[in-house]
């Protein structure tokens, strides 16, 4: 069996354009006057079938729009989309179609649209749960209109989730501990909630370089905030089952467990990423990130496919490794060494020994302190 | 060939930092020696490590040609050296190659120790002196007052010093011409045998072996068989060129020349720096009395990383000593560390520029081990061993006593920070020998023991006076003292390569500093660390490193997969700039900076 098939298939779809830029944001959104939707459409439409043809007679699991704010598309877009994709590949019975929405006024009118078109569940980025923060953090939603939003969603979709970013400048202890308490009243099944990262090449970013951006928790306070997470996620029943993703069980994002469990997927559209396993070899598959550079390399060349690499076997087992410890059924020993990796077990026992992680039944899982330092475990066990 | 009347040989020396250079931009440029489009600040630094500190390291030579007033073209050949104490060699060096110094003073900041250090050597090798006033552009400029300093604390006549700028040009024209008119000619005999000075030589990876020689009498041609007084090598020269400052072919050097040489030189240890060159046969019979060997100071031991690298690195320190003859390398093995070499050098800056010379023009990957003096260990049994590396002290039980290197500490300072000065040389044991003034500014003159010294007490000194005071030193001797063995344990280890000699009274200030230092220094691993320093068995300073709290990304979907793999790859790389002690990793640059000290 093909290593992908214990990840399954799906298909990213990047919808590159927002709003307004958050400062804090490195994701790969432009912010543009006029948008040709139908364009689009019939881009998507023929990278659809490209992929297809290389995909051919595979079941695909799940769908996920991401962005960028796909919460911005037509529904006939996506119901375009939609009808290109059931055309091409057969679908699982259960298939997961999530779409990323920001949780404005204008986007929520369209929820109902996003769910005739076939779309099952609703990522929601909530980010804060106070008017200043939200200001703060450049979003342009109250929290009253994502309340409002909210309560559409689930009035549309059978599943809805939202996300939350904590860790942010001045937050005490305190105070998230009420906001995330809040959070956990609010929110139906699954819940992703992100330590505030400071990317380069963002306003955040630059702030930071010139020393500006201040009230960010150290290391420790991070640490504390993240333990407190965990506590209170537990005790609502909504245990992380990765780093940052918290759900009941069998309410997991089941498009994001396919990358954490390495599976298979396509990219499609500006600055999506792929994983696709063919003739044997593993691809690492990259478009131009440009949204205008895209379409037109799906246009005149009939691929939007740049960047384009096969992994080694040492490279896949390390991708295996670094994306399965995030999560807490963690990684199987038999299927890191049948990809070509390598642990000894002295670093396995040094790890277990500091409660760092587990080791049973052929496998290795981060524990909730290994977790919080997993970038410093995985440099251990890939040294 | 040129006659000796038009010759002029010349050294530029100063104090660190008062223009040294920038003059020597400027003769070159006002002579036309470089084209105008070839010219930058400070072209003879060369070096990139020379260019990143904006300091000279190596001494440079250049010949210029100059039409002076009497109607008659010179033949001048300049030698800028560095300023800083650490490079005292090469200035030493080169005065033995001219005949004349350029006094460079920096009119705004006056008489410096190293104006002083530097004129001393330069009436010792008999120099005419020309003083030059720099930086007159500057407002803070003094002339008037800086030549009555000149005469007041050198001694020697000012009345004649140029004021220039050498940034802005004015007063260039007047310098050149006090070069021909008052340094002298060169002497020499053009139909003796030869007898020709090699003053300095470097590796080339294209020619191989360069040699730059001071021809005294005779004459030198290409196709000359030639032998090494010193250590009787013979070879045949192929290449003879002048600098100016990029090679220019020459048929002949003759007396009071200046030239390079290269003449498939294989073994590197063949070119001695002070050395005799003359021809095979006919030669001359009695070799020029050579130069006065460095003097090294602090010692460190320098190992690859990777141990592979080992023969890489004999090759690259036997290369880099033939242009840098101040340094000097054995081969020593450590338990910890493997193979490497424990190296001598005249100062911490030495040792870092060689360090970093090794790594950036060999491509190597280094540690070096907590630098240290040389002590005198009087064992019982009446035997006097030296101890260059503190790792290597025998058990007490023999020992005697043990003395260390004292040193007399010359500093110049402003009146205002006076009080500092004082204080820091006190808390670094030091004894008051003279106090004097020169205008208003303090000469103080201490006895110092040389392990306070050497590590920081520079960057500590211009950090109280703000950059005002100077300072020169020499080594008087040796004396007794209460020394003791400090070790460092990390995570219950001892680390040889961290251990040091201190004085008992200073041991637990010392042993705080350092483990505290060490805190910051080592990076956070999963597992707490205790860092201690203990003499004998007793702990005298402790702190803990805690664990790592938090590392993680917290967001990694399919699109991060490449980002985050590529990451970990360069954390990989970024480690074997560590050296692992027992389970904790230690980044090469704690072994020099935790001996360094914040106050
Ligand atoms: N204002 C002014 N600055 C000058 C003048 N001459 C040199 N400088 C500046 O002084 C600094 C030191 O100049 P260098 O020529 O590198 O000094 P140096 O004596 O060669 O220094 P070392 O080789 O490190 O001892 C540089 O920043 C120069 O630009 C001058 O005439 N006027
Ligand atoms: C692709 S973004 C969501 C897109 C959607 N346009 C939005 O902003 O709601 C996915 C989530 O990542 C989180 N995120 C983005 N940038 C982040 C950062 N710098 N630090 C922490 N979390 C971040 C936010 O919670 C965001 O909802
Ligand atoms: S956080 Fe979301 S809305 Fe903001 S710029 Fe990024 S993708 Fe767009
Ligand atoms: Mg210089």
């Amino acid at each position: 069996m093909e290593d992908w098939r214990n990840g399954g298939f799906g298909l990213y779809l990047h919808w590159p354009f927002c709003a307004s830029k958050c400062p804090y944001c490195d994701f790969n959104s432009h912010v543009a006057a006029e948008i040709d939707q139908s364009r689009w459409a019939r881009a998507y439409e023929a990278e659809i079938a490209r992929v297809g043809r290389l995909t051919e007679g595979r079941i695909l699991n799940t769908i996920f729009f991401g962005g960028g704010t796909p919460s911005l598309m037509d529904p006939d877009l996506v119901a375009r989309v939609l009808d290109a994709v059931r055309a091409t590949w057969t679908t699982a019975n259960d298939i997961e179609v999530t779409l990323e929405a920001n949780p404005g006024s204008v986007e929520a009118g369209r929820f109902r649209g996003y769910a005739e078109a076939g779309v099952n569940r609703v990522s929601m980025g909530l980010q804060a749960m106070n008017d200043a923060d939200l200001r703060r953090l450049g979003r342009m939603h109250t929290v009253a209109e994502a309340r409002a939003a909210f309560g559409v969603a689930r009035d549309c979709f059978e599943r809805v989730s939202f996300d939350l970013i904590y860790a942010r400048q001045h937050q005490t202890l305190a105070e998230w501990r009420a906001e995330l308490s809040e959070a956990l009243a609010l929110a139906a099944d699954h819940l992703s909630l992100y330590q505030l990262t400071v990317e380069d090449g963002t306003v955040f970013g630059a702030r930071a370089a010139a020393g500006k951006l201040r009230g960010l928790p150290d290391d420790d306070r991070a640490a504390d905030m993240y333990a407190l997470t965990q506590e209170l996620c537990d005790a609502a029943g909504l245990s992380a089952y990765e780093v940052s993703n918290h759900a009941k069980k069998g309410s997991e994002s089941r498009h994001n467990l396919i990358y954490w469990r390495y599976g298979d997927y396509a990219g499609i559209g500006p600055g999506a990423h792929g994983r696709l396993t063919l003739d044997g070899r593993r691809w690492a598959v990259e478009a131009p990130k440009a949204p205008g550079a895209w379409l037109e390399r799906v246009e005149k060349l009939g691929t939007g496919d740049g960047l384009t690499e096969t992994l080694t076997p040492q490279d896949q087992a390390a991708e295996y490794l670094m994306m399965s410890l995030r999560l807490s059924e963690g990684s199987e020993l038999g299927r890191y060494e049948a990809l070509g990796g390598e642990i000894k077990p002295s670093t396995i026992k040094d790890l277990v020994g500091l409660g760092l992680i587990d080791e049973g039944a052929g496998r290795i899982v981060a524990t909730p302190q290994g977790r919080i330092v997993l970038n410093g475990v995985l440099r251990e066990l890939l040294a | 060939m040129t006659e000796l009347a038009q010759i002029r040989n010349f050294s530029i020396v100063a104090h660190i930092d008062h223009g040294k250079s920038t003059l020597a931009d400027r003769l070159i440029q006002l002579t036309g020696t470089v084209a105008e489009r070839d010219m930058k600040a400070q072209l003879l630094d060369a070096m990139d490590i020379e260019r990143e500190r904006g300091i000279t390291i190596k001494a440079n030579t250049v010949r210029i040609e100059y039409p002076a007033k009497d109607g008659k073209t010179y033949v001048l050949n300049l030698i800028d050296t560095p300023g800083h104490v650490d490079f005292g060699y090469e200035v030493s060096r080169s005065m033995r190659a001219v005949e004349g110094s350029l006094l460079v003073v920096d009119a705004s900041q006056g008489v410096e120790a190293q104006t002083l250090a530097n004129v001393y050597q330069a009436i010792d090798a008999d120099h005419e002196i020309v003083p030059v006033l720099n930086k007159i552009d500057l407002p803070a400029a003094e002339p008037d007052r800086v030549k009555e300093q000149i005469e007041d604390v050198i001694g020697i006549d000012a009345s004649q010093a140029i004021p220039i700028s050498a940034k802005s040009g004015l007063g260039i024209p007047d310098v050149l011409e006090a070069i021909v008119t008052r340094l002298p000619a060169p002497k020499g005999e053009r139909d003796a045998p030869l007898k020709a000075m090699l003053v300095d030589s470097w590796y080339d990876p294209y020619l191989g072996v360069v040699v730059m020689v001071r021809v005294i009498d005779g004459v030198l041609r290409k196709g000359d068989r030639i032998r090494m007084m010193q250590t009787g090598a013979l070879y045949g020269v192929e290449k003879l060129s002048v600098l100016k400052p990029a090679m220019v072919d020459i048929a002949e050097l003759g007396p009071g020349e200046i030239g390079v040489l290269t003449a498939s030189i294989k073994q590197v240890r063949d070119t001695r720096v002070g050395d005799t060159i003359t021809h095979e046969k006919k030669g001359c019979e009695k070799p020029l009395p050579g130069f006065k060997p460095a003097q090294q100071v602090v010692f460190c031991g320098l190992f690859p990383v990777d141990a592979a690298d080992f023969e890489d690195l004999r090759e690259a320190i036997e290369k880099l000593a033939l242009n840098d003859a101040s340094f000097s390398f054995e081969m020593e093995t450590s338990a910890a560390l493997g193979f490497g070499f424990r190296c001598g050098f005249l100062g911490l800056l030495h040792l870092e520029v060689i360090r970093d010379r090794l790594e950036r023009e060999y491509d190597l990957d280094l540690i070096t081990t907590a630098p240290s003096v040389v002590y005198h260990l009087h064992m019982k049994d009446g035997e006097v061993r030296e101890l260059h590396n503190p790792a290597d002290m025998p058990d007490l039980t023999y020992v005697d006593h043990i003395e260390e290197p004292r040193i007399k500490a010359t500093i110049l300072v402003p009146d205002e920070f006076l009080g500092d000065v004082l204080k820091l040389c006190q808390d670094r044991r030091g004894i008051q020998l003279d106090l004097s003034y020169a205008g208003s500014r303090a000469m103080v003159v201490y006895d110092l023991p040389l392990n306070e010294v050497v590590f920081d007490f520079y960057d500590r000194l211009k950090s109280v006076t703000k950059g005002y005071a100077s300072f020169d030193y020499q080594i008087i001797g040796y004396r007794t003292d209460m020394l003791v063995k400090m070790s460092i344990l990390v995570n219950d280890e001892p680390v040889d390569a961290l251990s040091m000699m201190v004085h008992r009274d200073r041991a637990e200030m010392r042993g705080r500093a350092m483990v505290e230092k060490l805190k910051e220094l080592i990076p956070r691993h999963m597992f707490k660390i205790p860092i201690q320093a203990a003499i004998g068995g007793r702990v005298i300073a402790r702190e803990t490193l805690s664990a790592l709290r938090k590392d993680v990304t917290a967001k990694c979907y399919g699109g991060d997969a490449t980002r985050k793999r590529k990451l970990l790859d360069k954390q990989k790389a970024g480690k074997k700039k560590m050296r692992q002690f027992g389970r904790v990793e230690i980044p090469q640059e704690a072994f020099i900076s935790a001996l360094k000290m914040d106050n």
